[in-house]
């Protein structure tokens, strides 16, 4: 198992660096002078020298990548060009929030994904697995951009049952966390069903049936129980979507997370802020993946032995 | 239960796929034709206003209503067609050309050079798919072709990885064994014997990637990344609609719709096609 572990941990070393890497390059993707579009065509030609002074963009490229990855590793992202913050104290302030909205979203989906599998899987071939296959395909494409403006439109402004947007009591969660989590769960219930269907096929569970268990419990404590590895998988790779839909979920229903720190930032031209965001999904998002991988090691002996 | 499943599910299954598909095809033969008969067959032209009209519901006149400028919605969702259906067609083209050839070359060549690129492969795979193409047309500049561009520099990935694997696989199949024992030569080997056999679980992908693209180019627009106005683009419009959320919900409705439904049929297509070349993934089979 402690192999296991440190292949893998020695594995991300190059995917971290080659997404510092990206994320540093980023900066030098704008056409033309960098500090000319971050201040706008108007700005005083002093104003303009200071911040690449500021910024180190007049040092040579290789000098600044050296700053650059130092800077990641002390934790040191720079200052936000507009409010004259650190970066990383800026986006430590936004994590409570999307971790609030990422987690009740994947609540949301496991609590419908989970029933919808079952459903289809154990009635297989009938109307009930029609309709939730027709049901996760609709997830699937329905944008959260559409759901979520359709879910306040009718709970919201027609109902009145719940707050359009902001965060802050519990009901401030649901029009968000259901928005986001909507497309999971469609995901979810798909893999639901085709796991627990390869599962209802194992011997055991026949054999379950015939020492006179009943056809629930053979479903529930036998074949489910072992299907949920799988799904617990798919929801940690998942776990960058649901991070990507927060920008835009957070958008939507003015959620003071990472996601509209993102977006300001971009609409701000405050490229550190928006590397910095960036930086922190994604190193976030491998982190997942690892701590997912990990714990399918130890899951499913089959794997780490591998 | 499933093991006593008899043959009339699995017909139904199999039925039951068939009509997805079909239905899938329909939907997108629908947009094709409404992107490329929409221009003449739209009721008013797209740019055109009737601003004591603005924000007007769904009437006889204007079937889906009238914009916060008064312009006819449903002109500008057929016109908003053909951007979702170009951006699609030219981003799932330059993808998985460019992932073709690169999964070949690594699943082939093996060694280094499978190496170098897949560790490449695997740092683009670090970033959650959008987050990319939303870093790239922020530094890049809102406009179609960054959106193009940006969401080919990431969807590229996803057709390598698949056609690594298939090559992977194919590389020691009798038939491309015997081509290069016969001294055909490399890229003739790897164009007309490997890569054929990748094709057509590539074929399935870029059905489902042009539902993925055209989701992805809507989130951009949606989010003022993306296509920049007056060009109607059903993410751009519903990114204006949100501001009118509380008098004028139309405008948010038709053009989501529109995207829902469209990325539906991809769906439903690129499903139903994977039944049918993959007899192991039909439902049916299972």
């Amino acid at each position: 198992m402690l192999r296991y572990l440190a292949r893998r941990l020695v594995l991300t070393v190059p995917v971290l660096f080659g997404v510092a890497t990206l994320v540093f390059s980023l900066i030098h993707l704008i056409p033309g002078d960098p500090a000319q579009a971050m201040l706008g065509e108007t700005a005083p030609q002093a104003d303009v020298e200071e911040l690449r002074r500021r910024l180190g963009l007049d040092r040579p490229l290789l000098e600044q990548y050296g700053a650059f990855l130092t800077g990641v590793l002390k934790g040191d992202l720079g200052t936000s060009l507009r409010t004259g913050e650190p970066v990383v104290s800026q986006v430590a302030s936004r994590v409570p929030a999307t971790a609030e909205l990422a987690g009740a979203a994947m609540f949301v989906a496991l609590l419908v994904a989970l029933p919808l599998g079952i459903a289809a899987a154990v009635w297989r071939g009938t109307a009930i697995d029609s309709g939730a296959t027709a049901l996760a395909l609709a997830g699937v494409s329905i944008p959260n951009f559409w759901l979520g403006p359709l879910l306040a439109i009718v709970f919201a402004i027609e109902l009145g049952w719940l707050p359009v947007s902001g965060r802050g009591t519990l009901a401030h969660l649901v029009l968000p966390a259901i928005s986001l989590g909507a497309a999971l769960a469609a995901i979810l219930a798909r893999m639901t069903r085709a796991t627990l269907l390869e599962e209802l096929r194992e011997p055991y569970v026949q054999a379950a049936r015939g020492r006179g268990a009943s056809r629930a419990r053979a479903v529930l404590r036998h074949a489910f129980r072992n299907s949920l590895i799988p799904v617990v998988t798919l929801l940690g790779l998942q776990f960058g979507a649901v991070l990507t839909g927060a920008v835009i979920t957070e958008t939507i229903f003015a959620w003071p997370g990472i996601g509209r720190l993102l977006v300001q930032s971009i609409g701000f031209r405050d490229y550190p802020l928006v590397q910095g965001c960036i930086l922190f999904i994604a190193v976030t998002y491998v982190a997942v993946n690892l701590v997912t991988d990990l714990l399918y090691g130890v899951l499913d002996p089959r794997i780490r032995f591998e | 239960m499933t093991s006593e499943a008899p043959a009339s599910v699995a017909r139904f299954r199999a039925s039951s796929a068939v009509r997805m598909s079909s239905v899938g095809a329909v939907i997108v033969g629908v947009a094709v034709l409404a992107a490329v008969i929409g221009p003449v067959v739209a009721p008013f032209d797209t740019a055109s206003q009737d601003l004591p009209l603005r924000l007007t519901g769904p009437s006889l006149r204007h079937w889906f209503g009238l914009d916060e400028l008064g312009r006819d919605i449903l002109s500008r969702v057929l016109a908003g067609a053909r951007i979702s259906l170009l951006v699609g067609l030219v981003v799932v083209s330059i993808s998985s050309a460019v992932g073709i050839l690169v999964g070949a070359i690594a699943g082939y060549f093996g060694g280094r050079v499978d190496e170098a690129l897949s560790r490449i492969i695997d740092v683009l795979l670090a970033f959650p798919g959008l987050l990319l193409a939303i870093a790239m047309v922020a530094v890049l500049g809102p406009s179609l072709s960054n959106v193009v561009i940006a969401l080919s520099l990431i969807g590229w990935v996803g057709y390598a990885r698949l056609v690594r694997g298939q090559v992977l696989r194919a590389r020691e199949l009798e038939f491309v064994q015997a081509a290069r024992a016969l001294g055909a030569r490399t890229p003739r080997v790897l164009l007309r014997h490997v890569i054929p056999t990748a094709l057509p679980a590539v074929s399935v992908q870029a059905t489902l990637g042009m539902g993925g693209a055209i989701l992805a180019e809507a989130s951009l627009s949606f989010l003022g990344l993306g296509v920049q106005p007056p060009t109607p683009s059903w993410g751009t419009m519903l990114n204006y609609g949100r501001i009118h959320l509380l008098d004028a919900p139309h405008l948010t409705i038709f053009p989501g719709l529109a995207i829902a439904v469209l990325v539906l049929g991809f769906n439903f297509l690129g499903d139903g096609l994977r039944d049918a070349l993959d007899p192991k993934a039909a439902p049916s089979g299972r």
